[in-house]
């Protein structure tokens, strides 16, 4: 190696390295892009596969599963467990169970292919973790869709109803197109307001003996609904003081 | 006040102050390497222990305290325990001559100099007792590299203080920082017309500290992805501490020595406001800048090769520093010959 080259190599590396250290400066002062992690979670990505999960019908707060046991029959792994029963003054059967062994799933995703109402879909729960192994051995969809047929029940206005006997009378179920303002005050009504979710009320309702509908109803879901107004408050009710404990997506309703 | 002048007193407070300086400085180096490491890859580092992760090297250190310090059997147990002190007592000592301001010095040696130089290459030794007293073969090979690595660059960082001692014509620290005093230009880092290869004997200068000190991207005592540990592999608890402690001590003194030789000590850039709490600030501004240099370049370059390590030494820097002594020797006597 000739001097010439030799200094020439050592110029050129001394360079480079000086680039380098400008790279990492640069990148220091950027903002930090690290997801923290328990304090931060990511949104999963659409095409994520996590458990199948039921879907809520965002119109009736319901599944669209008519229980026909296609997917059953679609999955390799054997690993879903159907049963529905027929309603009366309905066409179609609904869900009442829907258990997936997700120890044996392997996420193929055959039963979402195979769904013809299209009522189930992948969850985007990444974080699946226990110390059961019932917990993912025997996946309770159904009940996963009550949950989020609450939050629903909660969040969302009540479509107007059908006329139903307008009453201050405690204990009788309020027509929510009504929605008289001393709906609170009054204990017992189940009175949701018409733009306003209704949990105060409905938590009114559940303590009061002789309420239109049973304090803890089987499976709200699955359950009777005479009218739009109180399927809501059943929801509701079931959800009980939990509901009353946490603050309520719209703390105005308490004080009209 | 009369008793805090008496000599002993005084310097006795001051090796207090070193003891603190040294290991507040070591513990929050780690802490400030961690943070540096996590802004260049673009995460926030530490920051669950306290606000911001200011609590991160209490955490540390009482996990550290808390393991059981084991001497393994069939080692010899003295010199097992004595490598840890003794890798952590020169930079202590060398800080005692370390001029933070024009007086805030323990004891101004007018060799200061050479006392650095000859505690600093304790560190070496200390490293080497380490391994061979942990009864582990892995060790004593890892502090083989060790030395044969601080041997390799002991030599250009010698050539290059000699230079520097040809210009400066003094060992006392305290009188080379005040030969510097004026702009910035004075300082020895830009004196081009003493010689006009002086930043490069910076650059050597400081290759050689990061080569001494054991740092990225020359830690080969230490590589913790390949070696464990290197020559501490036995060492746990605050056995392992200590010596990780004194890894950012020898950093500490050796960019305090980068910033006397070269960048003026606690002189101000532009030749006003040098004295009394101005000498100090400057002092540490200078240091610190270095010191982050040194972590700037660990997180950016990946470890080097040993033999590269050694190329990098035998075939650059000691012939490039040789060069720069003749340079300097040259061009120091040959105006005399023509006069």
């Amino acid at each position: 190696m000739s001097l010439k080259s030799a200094v020439r190599e050592t110029l050129t590396g001394f360079k480079s390295l000086l680039t380098g250290m400008r790279i990492t400066a640069r990148e220091a002062t950027k903002p930090i892009i690290t997801v923290q992690y328990p304090h931060e979670t990511l949104k999963m990505p659409d095409r994520f596969r996590g458990h199948v999960q039921l879907i809520l019908d965002p119109e009736t707060g319901k599944s669209r599963c008519t229980a026909c046991g296609l997917c059953v029959r679609a999955c390799p792994s054997d690993c879903l467990e159907v049963d529905g029963i027929k309603r009366e003054g309905e066409k179609k059967k609904s869900v009442t169970e829907y258990k997936l062994d997700f120890t044996k799933c392997s996420l193929c995703g055959s039963c979402v292919e195979a769904c013809p109402s299209d009522a189930i879909e992948y969850s985007k729960a990444y974080n699946v973790v226990s110390r059961d192994r019932d917990d993912f051995a025997k996946m309770d969809l159904v009940k996963d869709l009550d949950a989020k047929a609450k939050v629903w029940a909660e969040t969302h206005p009540t479509p107007p109803a059908a006329p139903a006997p307008v009453a201050a009378t405690p204990g009788s179920p309020t027509p929510a197109t009504s929605a008289p303002a001393p709906a609170v005050a009054t204990p017992g009504s189940s009175t949701p307001a018409k733009a306003a979710p209704a949990p105060v009320a409905g938590r009114a309702e559940a303590g009061t003996p002789g309420s239109s509908n049973p304090a803890t109803p089987p499976a709200p879901a699955a359950a009777n609904s005479p009218t739009p107004s109180s399927s809501i408050a059943n929801a509701a009710a079931s959800t009980g003081a939990a509901a009353g404990a946490t603050p309520s997506p719209q703390p105005e309703s308490k004080t009209t | 006040m009369s008793f805090l002048a008496l000599e002993p007193i005084r310097v006795l407070l001051y090796l207090v102050g070193i003891c603190a300086f040294v290991g507040g400085n070591a513990a929050y180096l780690v802490l400030a390497e961690r943070k540096g490491a996590g802004r260049i890859q673009r995460r926030p580092g530490p920051n669950e222990a306290g606000w911001a992760g200011i609590l991160q090297p209490l955490a540390d250190g009482i996990k550290l305290l808390a393991k059981q310090v084991m001497v393994p059997p069939g080692t010899d147990a003295l010199l097992f325990r004595a490598a840890p002190l003794m890798v952590m007592a020169p930079p202590l000592m060398c800080l005692a001559t370390i001029p933070f301001g024009d007086t805030v010095v323990a004891r101004n040696l007018n060799i200061g100099l050479l006392f650095v130089f000859s505690f600093g290459s304790i560190n070496v030794m200390a490293l080497m007792l380490g391994g061979w007293a942990s009864r582990n073969k892995y060790s004593i090979i890892s502090a083989a590299r060790v030395v044969s690595q601080n041997v390799a660059y002991e030599i250009p960082m010698l050539l290059v203080v000699i230079t520097l001692l040809m210009i400066t014509g003094t060992m006392d620290l305290n009188e080379i920082i005040k030969q510097q005093a004026g702009w910035f230009w004075n300082w020895n880092v830009l004196k081009i017309w003493v010689n006009p290869l002086m930043p490069v004997t910076f650059v050597i200068f400081f290759t050689c500290m990061l080569a001494e000190t054991n740092r990225a991207p020359f830690d080969m005592a230490e590589a913790e992805s390949e070696l464990v540990a290197g020559a501490f592999t036995e060492y746990g608890g605050m056995g392992f501490g200590v010596f990780f402690m004194a890894e950012y001590a020898n950093i500490v003194v050796g960019c305090c020595l980068a910033t006397i030789l070269f960048f003026g000590g606690w002189q101000s850039p532009f030749g006003a406001l040098s004295d009394g709490l101005w000498g100090p600030i400057w002092f540490l501004g200078k240091t610190y800048a270095l010191i982050f240099t040194v972590i700037w370049i660990r997180w950016t370059f990946p470890r080097t090769q040993f033999y590269s390590l050694l190329n990098l030494s035998w075939k650059i820097l000691i012939p490039l520093s040789l060069f720069t002594l003749l340079l300097t020797g040259a061009m120091m006597k040959l105006p005399l010959l023509f006069k």
